[in-house]
Parts: C-alpha cells; structure tokens; sequence
C-alpha cells in the first residue's frame, strides 16, 4: 500500500484510539469552533495543495478542529472545558507576565537581529513570530524540570532565568555552548537537528529510575521531525514510559521546505503510531500553550508517560540572519500570519479585560529599551576567548596529545614574544 | 579466564560497586548478548540495571548521553563493530563534544563497548575495525584490551573514566584464556606494555593482532631475530613515549593492526615515531593492516588480514633497508 492510498483513505477524524481520548477531551462539545482562516491564509493552503498534497485534512488552516486554542487571533478567550482548568487560576499579574515575557523576548530577538547585522554576532536564529509557543510552554515548566532546547529556544530561556546575554556567546563565536545546564535545569542549545530529543528521552529515563516527579520537555522544530533521532525518541520514550513532553514547534519552515515537504500527516498524530497522545495547540495563543504543556507535563509527572504537543506556529523571520525567506516564501503569507500575532492578540485581551492599563504598557516599553540597551553593551564588550580555552575541557580527565599540543602552541605563541623583543 | 568472562566478571564489579552503573543494548538482557558478554548480569541486577533497548543505536548512544546527564554511567553495547555508525551522529557531534561545550561543566562518564575485527569468519558488517573514525575524534578516548586481564582491569577504569570511552573487544579473542588477577593494582589505562623484550625490531599492535605479533616474534627469533612486542592498549591516547623508547633502542618499527593502513592508527604512528626518533631509525616505519577496500566475504578475509607471514615480510623489509 502507498503512502498516498494510506492518507487517501484516512477518516478525517480517528475514534477510540489512545491518543483519541486526549483529543476528545480537548474537542469537547463546549469548545466552539475555530475562528475561520484568513483569506490569505486560505490561499496559501491552496498554494501548498497544488504541490501534490494527499487528501488528508489541511493542516492549520484555522479551520482545524484539533486545534486547542483559548484566545483567538482578536483576543476574545473562548472557553475549553479540557484545558481551562489550567489557565483558570492566572492572576492578572501572571496574565501580565506572560505579556511581559513575550515583549522582553521580541525586544532582544531584535536586538540580536540587530547585531548581527551590524557584524557584532556571525549568526542570529530569530524566533519572532514564536513567542507564545516558548513563553507558553516554558512558563508550563518547573524549576526542578529539565529543559532540552534546539537553537530557537530563546523565549524558553528566559523563563528559565537564563541570561539572554550568555545566549549569544555562541553566535558571537566566543564559545559553543557558554551556561552550566545545571543552574537553571536548561540544556545546552544543540545545532545538530533532533539529537536533544534522545538526549531529553534518556534524561526522562533517568527522572523515572530516580523516582522523581519532575518532568523533561524537549523541544525541536517540524524539520526534526523527519530525523530518525526523533523517532528513535519517540520509541524509547514510550517503551520506557519516560516523562518527557515533546514540544515541536511547527513554525511552517525548515528553512526552505514547508512543512509538507517533512510529512503527510498532521505531525502531533505521529504520536498516535507510538502509542502515546499528540495534541496540537495554537502556538501564538500564550494561554492555550500553556495549559497544554502544563497538562502534559502534569501527565509526565503522574507516570503517564509521554505527550508530543505540536504548536502551530510561525517563523516570521527568516530560518536565521543567513537565510533569505523571500526566494521560496510568499509575502502574503507572512501577512495572514502577522494578523495572529501572539503579542498583539493577548494585549488586545489585556486591555478589553482590564488587567492591564496604559501605565503597565508605558513601563513595559521603557524596560525593553533598558533591556535591548544591556544586551547591546554586554556583547559589544565580551571579549575573544583566550587562544588557551580551545584546549581547555576537550577531556575531564586530561589527554595526553591535548598536552602535547597545548605545549607546541605555547611554544609557537612564545616565538612571537622573542621577535618582538628583539 | 576467557577475555568474554573477564569483562562480564569487570562489568559485574562495575554494577556491585556503583549503583549509578547501567548495562545497555540490544539483547543485553535476557540473551546475556550475543557474544554472552553480559551473561547473568540482568538475572541478577534486574531489568532497571542491564536494560535491553529497542534496536536503534542512535537511541542507545542518545538516551545514554540523557541518563549521563542525569548522574548515570551508562555501559552501552553496540552489538558489532560495522552497526556502531547510525550511532555515529551522536558520538561524534554529541558525546565526544558536550563537555566542551559546557566549558566542562558536564561529564559524559559512557562506555561504548564494541565487539571489532574479523577472523571470526562473520557476514558483512561484522568484522570491521573502525578505530581510526573514533580517535580522530577529539573528546572521545579509544582503548582494546589483548588479554582477558587488560580486559578486567581496563573495563574497570573505562567505567570511572569521567571521559567517553569508546572500549573496543577484540572478539576473536573473547574465548582466549589468561590468568586475571581481580586483586592487582592496575597500571595506567593509557599506558603501553612491551609484552615481550627485544633488541632488533619493534612491533607495536593492539587488541586482536598483539597475540599474532608475539606468534611473529617467535617465528623471528627462530631466524635468529629478536623482536620487542608492544601491546599499546590505547589507541586515543597513545603512548608515544613506550613506543619512542623502544624505538631508540631497536630502531625499527612495524607497527600492525586490521583496519585499513590507508590513514589509520599505523600511519599516525608512523609519523609521530619519526619526528620522535628520525635519527634513530634504521629503516622507515612500515605498517602491516587491511587493504583499502570494503571487508572482503569470510572466505577472503584471510587474505585480508595481517598474518604471521605478512608480518614477517615486513619485518624482513625493515632489515633489508
């Protein structure tokens, strides 16, 4: 059998599986529909059709009813008897964090972006257009969780407390990596795609031989998805019951293939063939990502096992400062984007429901300046690296050619000193 | 005891004394694997300590990077030499540089355990000597014990190791036999052994061919030769230092391993040895190894490997110069 006579003939909407009860569950009958796409949006559906699709149902268009959403594109919250238990508690205070974290977050992707250009870093991995799926997913999180990013996971940082500064050592080219994981229960970004999410998968393993009730998220990107290690992940994860939520965010483009270009089914039911539940979440709604995440990680924590949560997102920028979006992506389709932009759409909430005022907006403005000024300064002042370090910690417990190679490069380094002398 | 049960009776010790020790890898379990390397240890450490995975190696090496992690030493099995490279992503891109990355905040305490080389009259990807690909890689140490007391005592350090150790089995070896005192206080991991004494030629191997290079110095002191055996143990790091001072004092070198001369461990050797002792040497390094070409069939592979007589030509080369 093909793959195309498997999706041709897939019901649109599966009953009775396992992963059907989470979906159930999130499609109660009290949540009401999606709102419509928009008409650009719908075009751009249309334009992805024409490249051979299957007739499986269109993914993300808006119209999906998969999709958990709490907030619509205008900010109006709309209720979901699964997942408003888990946003109902937010204070207006905390509903304001998220807003502050999204905006602190846009400031210094832009500030990085910004940089780059002006030759401070070699590269930039912009997340604009994902603030949601990371603050969401990452405010979801606990302190004794682990985290594994990919390379994007800047707005998940933040909420670890990571300093935004020390993520840019690495594309500055002072190191490879530059925090201790430790401190803040936050990997190392790794570059190599989908490696962490064995790496999230082992960690897991480790938290249920430990007893523990903390969870691991892994996060990666609808390209990864195609990687073996992903799947790799997916079967240990679900062999060994790990309590790991893997957190994919479909931002729509790995680089320049559409996410159509990686699978032939909507990526959170992969979760299905695994046996264990997919959900797919509007990754610009901060409120929606944030219940499902808090939802699955709560399941990790019971010893449920894993969760894949897909957050249907956008890159609005390009895959990173490298890249040139406009030769294989649409405008028009960065503009239906633009009219769900997380920020936007939970201000709009903020202000209609009173919880936040003008003042809070004015204060929040002049601390994203402050902030966007310190990362400025902070990497226009991190120095190059002693030529040293490139030997320092290849081994913990030494080698001997690192030796021998250290000394030589002293030793050449040193002949510059006697010319100089004389 | 034979090489297999050395390591068995090290990675027994290993589970003893360290609770944060784990066994990993297809049929490690219940089969004791397919060598019976890890005979018993599930039955009696239990299904959480030697723990069969699904067949993927890249997961094997990838969990193992996430349980290290979390504070475990995972002892991973790739159950044959030529299926270590769908793991071979991790290795090199993930284990061999995260502590680096970390600016040495993490440590990746894992045991690759390989069962490599041929002679063992295997189907392809069987039989292959892969060593090179790994030392060539920095951040990961590369080692293959020649006898079953190098394998206890080398499994044993391997395992404290706070370095990823890519521990390679000479599995035709695995049922050779050899006194293993578990009481001895072991040498260095990365330090050679001259095997046996001489004043003519050196031969330095590792793994497999050390017992092939003590055949060869029989053989040669029948000639009337006198041949000094090296058993280098290590291939990442090497011990430049042994195989210098014999050098220096027999003056010629052949250096002997199965995998493909064309730059494997041999040639790196060979260059090293004679920027050390240009001078002292009488002849140039030689290496007797594989050829470049795929492992040939079983029905090939004598042809293929090093033998008592290509060893012994080489020699001959090395005094006719």
């Amino acid at each position: 059998m093909t793959v195309e006579s498997t999706a041709a003939r897939k019901p649109r909407r599966s009953a009775g599986s396992k992963t059907g009860t989470t979906r159930t569950t999130a499609q109660s009958a009290d949540a009401p529909a999606v709102d419509a796409p928009a008409t650009a949006a719908k075009r751009v559906t249309a334009k992805r059709a024409a490249t051979k699709k299957p007739a499986a149902k269109p993914a993300g268009t808006g119209a999906d009813p998969d999709l958990v959403q709490l907030l619509t594109p205008e900010g109006r919250r709309i209720k979901n008897a699964a997942y408003d238990p888990y946003v109902a508690a937010l204070t207006s205070d905390e509903l304001r964090g998220l807003y502050r974290d999204m905006v602190l977050t846009r400031r210094f992707d832009a500030e990085a972006t910004s940089l780059q250009r002006q030759g401070e870093l070699g590269l930039w991995a912009s997340l604009l257009g994902q603030e949601a799926a990371q603050i969401g997913s990452g405010r979801a999180t606990r302190p004794d969780d682990y985290v594994f990013p990919t390379y994007r996971e800047h707005g998940v940082a933040w909420c670890r407390d990571v300093d935004p500064t020390n993520l840019l050592g690495m594309f500055r080219g002072v190191n490879n990596g530059g925090w201790d994981p430790s401190i803040n229960n936050f990997h190392l970004y790794t570059i190599v795609i989908g490696s962490q999410t064995l790496h999230a998968t082992g960690y897991a393993m480790g938290v249920a031989k430990d007893g523990a009730d903390s969870a691991v998220i892994a996060y990666f990107g609808d390209g990864a998805s195609s990687q073996g290690d992903v799947a790799e992940s997916f079967t240990f994860a679900s062999v060994y019951n790990a309590p790991v939520v893997f957190f994919c965010q479909n931002n729509q483009w790995a680089i320049s293939e559409p996410t159509e270009r990686q699978t032939r089914v909507p990526l959170y039911q992969r979760a299905q063939g695994y046996g264990f539940p997919g959900v797919r979440v509007d990754g610009n709604d901060v409120l929606a990502v944030l219940a499902v995440t808090r939802w699955a990680l709560e399941r990790a924590r019971r010893g449920e096992g894993p969760t894949l949560v897909e957050a249907f997102t956008y890159r609005m920028g390009d895959h990173t400062t490298s890249d040139d979006a406009s030769r294989y992506r649409h405008d028009d389709e960065r503009v239906a984007w633009e009219a769900k932009d997380p920020i936007a759409r939970l201000r709009t909430y903020l202000e209609a429901s009173n919880h936040a005022d003008e003042g809070f907006f004015a204060e929040l403005e002049a601390e994203s300046e402050s902030l966007g000024r310190r990362v400025r300064e902070v990497v226009r002042a991190m120095p190059d690296p002693d030529p040293f370090a490139m030997f320092e910690h290849t081994y913990a417990d030494g080698h001997a050619l690192v030796d021998e190679e250290r000394a030589q490069f002293a030793a050449y380094q040193a002949s510059f000193a006697d010319v100089e002398e004389a | 005891m034979a090489l297999a049960k050395a390591i068995n009776e090290s990675l027994r010790k290993a589970l003893e004394s360290d609770p944060k020790v784990l066994i990993m890898g297809e049929d490690v379990g219940k089969l004791g694997g397919v060598f019976r390397v890890t005979d018993g240890l599930q039955k009696d450490f239990g299904e959480d300590r030697v723990i069969d995975t699904p067949l993927a190696e890249s997961g094997i090496v990838g969990t193992a990077i996430g349980l290290a992690l979390r504070g475990y030493r995972p002892v991973v099995e790739i159950q044959f030499d030529g299926f270590v490279f769908p793991a071979y992503d991790q290795i090199v891109t993930q284990l061999a540089k995260m502590h680096a990355r970390a600016l040495g905040k993490i440590k990746l305490p894992i045991v690759i355990r390989i069962p490599y080389g041929g002679g063992i009259g295997a189907v392809e990807h069987h039989s292959e000597s892969p060593e090179a690909l790994f030392a060539h890689v920095a951040g990961l140490k590369v080692v293959s014990p020649a006898n079953a007391s190098d394998a206890y005592w080398m499994m044993q350090q391997a395992i404290q190791s706070n370095d990823p150790v890519i521990f390679f089995e000479p599995k035709r070896r695995y049922w050779d036999k050899a006194e293993v005192d578990v009481e001895a206080i072991p040498g260095p991991l990365h330090k050679a052994k001259v095997v046996r004494e001489g004043t003519d030629l050196t031969l330095a191997a590792y793994g497999p061919m050390v017992k092939l290079c003590l055949e060869v110095a029989n053989a040669a002191a029948e000639e009337g030769r006198s041949l000094e055996v090296l058993d280098l143990r290590s291939v990442s790091p090497l011990d430049f230092d042994t195989v210098q001072a014999s050098v220096e004092k027999t003056r010629r070198l052949v250096v002997v391993h199965e995998a493909p001369v064309f730059f494997g461990s041999g040639a790196e050797i060979a260059a090293r040895i004679t920027e050390r002792c240009f001078y002292h040497l009488e002849a140039p390094v030689l290496r007797v190894g594989g050829y470049h070409a795929p492992y040939p069939p079983a029905r090939l592979e004598d042809e293929y490997l090093p033998s008592l007589d290509r060893v012994l030509d080489a020699v001959d080369r090395s005094f006719a110069y």
